[in-house]
């Protein structure tokens, strides 16, 4: 078997065994903690360029689900490809056992030529990260050298993106959803509340469309590298329409309220965090996956927070004050992790909704 | 924003700890008291067990030892006058006693509120119907179901339902009177058990095979849910999930799946409107996400329990404060300090959980697992594969299985593919031998239904075992292999065994040739921590558990010889119960304070030592040599307390001593001198004290002849058993016979110890701590019943209320010169039998025993805190206390769990079978007695008894009973010897005949069926208990039918003394430290 390992930037060199593809990679290497959901995690496209460190060692149990295709999307996966750069485990499930199974995790991985590895102390690596922060990594095989690689300096969000315009579903609301890296169950939980969704490209200029919803979506790496799309929406701020925003969307909505982003140490990325709606006693659990975040108090004051993030009182999603606009950091879709805030796609649709009637 | 109205609370306990309701009560509660502590509330618990944690002066502001029934819970409400009232944390034992309560009216009445999830919430769980009725109204799927109240309604229902079906007992513990049936004729059978424990049963749809799945559920006041933990069966469902092997988190769910039941979780506990916590069992297709809810727990449970220990969020805490009030995220998680316990833990280990079963302890029970709970507790392993977890866990659940593989001579399977289809006890090694057998995973997941993932990874194992046996020597066994056998859970022993091949006799120091070899290879386990959230943020947590799959510590050692180990007791089982945990936590608190750091070792989920903050580390770990072992080399302790946690810990003695581990109190080589039969008993003779007669004998002839010179009865330990108990008193030469080529084996290999059995012999136990061979403390404490029945089935009187001055001064003399000549440090326990002062000396043990914390509660002297002192080798004050001084007396009772054993024979002998007891203080022997036995679950009879009274000592020992009885109008039934004996002697009774004899007189298994009688007196009639008799019938039917049955004579004749002498109304009503 061919040697390989994972060397961190601060030095930190650890043995593995391949059970992906075997190709030397480099990326930032970033740990989750949800201890479901690896297709769904691995073909989220806010891992563009992060090689991912499951805590939860057992991986693989259940295989990969069948390739279906239902209402235009991939019914089991969030995009339509692996997105990360390589997945790190401790224990990987040779054997697989799922009645929706077609496939191994390996098998998978290897079709997509992206590199596993198992038997590499996982808690040893996070604790690393936890520590010092998101690091660059490479995975490298034996006479297959490479350099470190910082995704973040490279626009992301235009990998993850679509380069055209789709259209899914046949309901009545009009949603523009500018694409920077969506998954999937956004897409399905707004054509499931009678919506028609139009998916643009994330430079796309939808100011110039007809909509009756305006939707963010979320994406990989820094907000900083998106700013055609904060011009665009600036534009549709300044407008009264509704819209919403998850993740990236919600960084990206506060830099065009004229808010600030930064980088956190080594990000939210687990099934388990908790969010308590502003001036309420209602906390939810939420799924999540960033790296950057709102500095709060960089909001001008028609805008406010409206979630916060009990562990550590990180911004969770802001509101304008009249307007029917807000956006959250976790993502109510869920897929993988807790549904318990997808009531907010209603909310969403109940503006728009009244927003359309109003006129 | 908590209640303030509420100052005061009752909490509810969960009484004895039987099958169903073990010691994961004594955790819960304890932690429970400890919330409402916190909060300055003030705690009054009613809890009759004695040996928990929870009825101890630091953990309950008041303690009342009184049965948990409403009667006796009115009359503590009557006089503590309490503001609130916590049912959640004793069980089904104080759930249905608070339903009770409840429905007459009593908390109403009182003005009492209950704490946490309202009672009306609770029935609605409780009674199926109505919970299948709010389910549908939410369009949650349960099992198609028919309540029924008559066995032809159940009838009506199956034909509708069609085979097969489940029957359950509505209003019952641990599935109790449940199961499946395929037909009529099965049905039938069922139904009629069901509804002797309940008035209402379900005949439901059979879901058997799909995948049974649990979530634990949170709820605060502002509607707030999170799912602590999920958990998967290993066994499918069919399998009562006490009696499965559990894992969690779930591992072969994928997120769909995961989620839609959490989010069903969280939709069926806001429609319940519990406050605290709940359990939501569901049954999940294996072909599909089709489900069904099979049952909601509005309760704290043996499952909660394993879910705290298995993620380290404590439920039962955060249960009881949301209960005053609180809101989740107003909560912090305890294991870090600085984020909210409003979330759901984040595991990075896997648990395993595997039930400790105690079937080979009882006589005719059957051993297929099903729809009820037979297990007497349970152990959870951790690890970071699943391959490590399980091997680790079947080694602590303490069989005598070695791990997955590697298991010789311990376990013969024949019939593989019966053993797969009916599972018993032995399932997991049934698939071993499959496996071994050249079966595949398809083939065992055709008869068992085992998910694959499950059957692949067990097939790791065993095929790892077929390359360690390629090699015959440590020194060719690739280094790689070595590591990843470490890395699947195999022990030092398994692979000893494997590679080097070696008789058993040489396995001991294989071992260690394996452990020295690994070691010089850089091979060594790394200790994790458990912190709740993965890593993802900094945790100081002492919460610990030891893996190969991991390259770094999460801790450092500090080597400052300020460290104490102690071993805790393993798995909860027939014979070492909640009484070791409580010796292990005190032993661990007086550590604390003497300012060392204690460290514990344990694996059982259901204990109160094994909760993170009762030590200073807590290592969730094997009590094995080699992990006792590992464990020290990495933290280097003062020493080790081997003396708490039962025999476990103590058969190390001599082998760690060997390794050149430090052990505090009495030497390891003076433990040998104990344990060992031939050097005790010669030290005995060297000291000129008496012991009955004993040989180890290895021919049928030998023991013959020992016989003739001894006499009969004689009592029979062989060291081999073939089937049935390991212990037999027989009585004749047929029963010898019989004994000898049935049960046991003799033989050179297997030697038999033979001992004189001395009759109607009184039994004394002193347990007592001394120091470099001096008493410090005793406490002398007597059975009520003769010698014969086991210390552990006995119902013991502390103090000695009927023993001669002369008996106890003679007791204390030898007591002494047994501590002074095995130099003993530290708590033991010496058995006694006595007859007319002539003191005979049964065993010793040098360590704690069962009865500890029952004398050091009654004379509120903990002996454990001053052994442990001896041992540490600090100062400490000797008690004055006498125990002539004391004006009250303690009684401590039995409790049996024979209803679950289906076919047991309900008798006690020279084996123990109880699966818990209690105790109960009172002014005189009777009252204590009597508040002892009601908690156990006795009633007391109105007006008509059964009385079969055995031999003629029982008889005589009857007399006076029967008297007293009919004095009081009683209608007593007797069978003909007693019936005849009670007329000759002046006491009209009506005879009824045997359940085989056919007559005019009424058949005394009609009279048990029809309820004709209210409790059930039948001494056996000799020591033989081997053969389907009538008195087994009379016994069986009685537990099957759920009337108090009584086989001893001198229990029988005190009770219905105290029945008779003394009126409830008038008991006064006292807490612990009332009595002085």
């Amino acid at each position: 078997m061919r040697k390989v390992k994972l060397i961190l930037e601060d030095g930190t060199v650890l043995e593995g065994k391949s059970f992906g593809y075997e190709k030397s990679v480099a990326g930032e290497v970033v740990f989750y903690t949800a201890m479901t959901g690896y297709p769904e995690s691995l073909t989220d496209p806010s891992y563009t360029g992060q090689i991912l460190v499951s805590t939860y060692p057992l991986i693989g149990n259940y295989g990969v689900p069948k390739d279906l295709i239902e209402d235009g999307i991939h019914k089991h996966f969030e995009s339509n490809k692996i997105h990360i750069t390589g997945l790190i485990i401790s224990d990987y499930s040779v054997g697989f056992s799922h009645w929706n199974a077609m496939m191994s995790l390996g098998d998978w991985l290897k079709s997509q030529e992206i590199p596993g590895l198992y038997d590499i102390d996982t808690r040893l690596l996070t604790k690393i990260l936890r520590e010092k922060g998101s690091l660059l990594g490479k995975i490298e095989f034996e006479s297959e050298e490479i350099e470190f690689f910082d995704p973040n300096l490279s626009n992301l969000v235009a990998i993850a993106s679509t380069d055209k315009v789709i259209t899914y579903g046949n309901g009545a609301y009009k949603i523009v959803m500018v694409d920077c890296g969506v998954k999937n169950n956004i897409i399905r939980c707004l054509i499931k509340r009678n919506t028609t969704v139009i998916r643009v490209p994330w430079d796309y200029d939808f100011t110039t469309l007809e909509y009756d919803g305006l939707f963010l979506t979320n994406g990989p790496g820094d907000p900083a590298m998106c700013d055609i799309t904060v011009k665009h929406i600036k534009v549709a701020i300044a407008q009264e329409k509704p819209i919403m925003g998850i993740c990236l969307g919600n960084q990206l909505l506060g830099l065009a309220a004229g808010a600030e982003t930064y980088k956190l140490k080594y990000g939210h990325r687990s099934h388990n965090q908790p969010v308590l709606l502003n001036g309420t006693n209602r906390c939810f659990i939420t799924s999540q996956n960033h790296g950057f975040a709102i500095a709060t108090e960089t909001l001008p004051s028609d805008w406010e927070s409206l979630f916060v993030n009990v562990n550590d009182n990180t911004n969770e999603g802001i509101r304008h004050k009249t307007k029917p606009f807000f956006s959250t950091q976790f993502h109510p879709e869920a897929s993988s992790g807790p549904v318990d805030t997808e009531f907010l796609f209603d909310d969403f649709i109940e503006s728009v909704k009244k927003n359309k009637s109003g006129k | 924003m908590i209640n303030s109205a509420i100052k005061k609370v009752i909490v509810l306990g969960s009484g004895a700890l039987k099958i169903g309701e073990a010691g994961e009560f004594d955790y819960s509660g304890s932690q429970a008291l400890k919330a409402l502590k916190e909060e300055g509330v003030y705690t009054v618990l009613i809890n009759p067990n004695i040996a928990t944690i929870q009825t101890s002066e630091e953990i309950a502001d008041k303690i009342y030892f009184l049965p948990v029934t409403a009667t006796w819970v009115e009359k503590v409400i009557e006089k503590e006058k309490p503001d609130g009232i916590l049912l959640a944390f004793g069980g089904q034992t104080a759930l249905n006693c608070g339903v009770d309560l409840f429905r007459q009216g009593i908390l109403e009445k009182h003005n009492i509120q209950v704490v946490g999830t309202p009672v009306q919430s609770i029935i609605n769980t409780e009674d199926r119907q109505i919970f299948a009725d709010i389910l549908r109204e939410i369009d949650v799927l349960t099992p198609k179901s028919v309540a029924c109240d008559t066995i032809e309604k159940a009838r009506e229902a199956a034909k509708q339902l069609g085979f097969p079906l489940i029957i359950r007992a509505a209003y019952t513990l641990g599935g109790l009177g449940s199961g499946f049936c395929s037909n009529e004729e099965e049905l039938n059978k069922l139904a009629e058990n069901a509804f002797s424990y309940s008035p209402q049963i379900l005949v439901e749809e059979s879901i058997k095979g799909w995948k049974e799945v649990e979530y634990e559920v949170v709820r605060d006041k502002y509607d707030n849910c999170i799912t602590v933990c999920n958990m998967e069966n290993f066994d499918p469902l069919g399998i009562h999930t006490g009696e499965s092997i559990v894992v969690a988190p779930s591992q072969t769910l994928s997120n769909d799946e995961y989620h839609k039941l959490r989010t069903l979780s969280i939709k069926i506990i806001r429609k319940i409107g519990v406050v605290g916590e709940c359990n939501v069992q569901f049954a999940l297709d294996p072909n599909s996400e089709d489900y069904r809810v099979i049952e909601v727990n509005a309760r704290l449970s043996r499952s909660s329990a394993l879910a705290s220990k298995a993620t380290g969020y404590p439920l039962a805490f955060v249960a009881a404060k949301l209960g005053l009030g609180y809101g989740l995220h107003e909560l912090k998680n305890s294991v870090t300090k600085v984020t909210t316990a409003c979330f759901e833990p984040a595991l990075d280990y896997v648990v395993v959980k595997i039930p400790r079963w105690d079937l080979n302890k009882f006589e005719g029970v059957s051993k297929t697992l099903g729809s009820s709970m037979k297990s007497v507790g349970e152990i959870m392993a951790i690890g970071r594969s699943f391959e490590e977890a399980i091997q680790k866990g079947i080694r602590m659940v303490g069989g005598g299985m070695h791990g997955f593989e590697g298991n010789r001579s311990e376990m013969e399977i024949t019939d593989i593919d019966g053993e797969l289809k009916n599972p018993t006890d032995r399932r997991i090694f049934a698939i071993a031998e499959a496996f071994q057998n050249g079966y595949s995973v398809d083939k065992i997941w055709e008869i068992t239904r085992i998910d694959k993932w499950f059957l692949q990874k067990l097939s790791n194992i065993h095929d790892l075992k077929n390359r360690l046996i390629e090699f015959n020597t440590l020194a060719e066994l690739p280094v790689d292999l070595l590591l990843l056998a470490k890395k699947q859970g195999y022990s030092d022993f398994q692979i000893a065994r494997l590679v080097m091949k070696n008789p058993d006799s040489q396995i001991q120091s294989d071992l260690l040739k394996v452990r020295a070899h690994r070691k010089s290879l850089g091979i060594t386990p790394v200790i994790k921590q458990i912190d709740t959230l993965a890593g993802e943020y900094p945790a100081l947590t002492n919460y610990l558990y030891v893996t190969y799959n991991g390259t770094e510590h999460d801790v450092e050692f500090q080597h400052d010889q300020k460290s104490v180990i102690v071993l805790g007791s393993g798995a909860y089982r027939i014979g070492s119960s909640v009484e070791f945990d409580w010796c292990s936590v005190n032993a661990v608190n007086t550590i604390r304070k003497e300012g060392f750091r204690s460290i514990m070792i344990n694996y059982n989920p259901e204990t109160v030592s094994t909760d993170y903050d009762t030590c200073d580390r807590l290592y969730f770990d094997e009590l094995t040599l080699e992990r006792v072992l590992d464990i020290c080399d990495l933290e280097q302790p003062l020493g080790t307390v081997l003396s708490m946690g039962g025999q476990i810990p103590n058969n190390l003695a001599m082998r760690l001593h060997k390794q050149g581990i430090p052990i505090l109190g009495t030497t390891a080589e003076k433990i040998d001198n104990a344990e060992d039969r031939n050097k005790f008993s010669a030290m005995l003779d060297r000291l000129d004290v008496d012991q009955p007669r004993w040989s180890q004998l290895t021919t049928i002839e030998d023991i013959n002849r020992f016989v003739d010179e001894v006499g009969f009865p004689v009592l029979i330990r062989p060291s081999y058993v073939l089937s049935g108990a390991a212990m037999n008193v027989v009585s004749n030469k047929d029963q010898l016979h019989h004994f000898l080529t049935l049960a046991a084996h003799v033989s050179k290999e297997h030697p038999v110890v033979v001992s004189e059995f001395i009759e109607n012999a009184k039994e004394i136990e002193v347990d007592a701590v001394a120091k470099n061979g001096e008493i410090v403390a005793y406490a002398i404490s007597e059975h009520v019943e003769f010698a014969g029945v086991h210390s552990g089935d006995a119902t013991i009187v502390f103090p000695p209320q009927k023993l001669y001055i002369e008996t106890i001064r003679r007791i204390k003399k030898i007591s002494r010169k047994i501590a002074l000549a095995l130099e003993i440090t530290g708590p033991f326990n010496i058995q006694y039998l006595a007859k007319d002062n002539d003191i005979k000396v049964i065993e010793c043990n040098l360590r704690a025993s069962r009865s500890f914390p029952f004398v050091s509660k009654v004379l509120r002297t903990n002996l454990i805190e001053i052994a442990t002192k001896a041992m540490l080798d600090v100062p400490f004050e000797k008690p004055d206390k006498s125990l002539f001084e004391l004006d009250y007396v303690g009684v401590k009772a039995p409790q049996f769990s024979f209803h679950r054993l289906l076919n047991a024979d309900p008798v006690t002998g020279v084996d123990m079978a109880s699966t818990g007891e209690v105790a109960c203080i009172g002014e005189n022997f009777y009252e204590a007695l009597l508040k002892s036995m009601l908690s156990v679950g006795y009633r007391i009879p109105k007006k008509t008894i059964l009385i079969s009274s055995g031999p003629t000592k029982g008889k005589v020992e009857l007399l006076e009973s029967a008297r007293m009885l009919k004095e009081r109008d009683f209608t007593i039934y007797a069978t003909g010897g007693t019936h005849h004996f009670f007329k000759e002697n002046g006491i009209e009774t009506e005879q009824v005949c045997w359940p085989d004899e056919d007559n005019a007189d009424i058949n005394t298994l009609d009279l048990i069926k029809n309820r004709k009688v209210e409790m059930v007196i039948n001494i056996p009639k000799d020591h033989t208990t081997r053969e389907i008799s009538n008195g087994y019938n009379i016994r069986r039917n009685a537990i099957d039918f759920n009337i108090p049955l009584i086989t001893n004579a001198r229990v029988a004749s005190a009770f219905i003394y105290a029945i008779c002498k003394l009126d409830l109304e008038n008991i006064a009503i006292k807490a612990w430290n009332e009595y002085k």
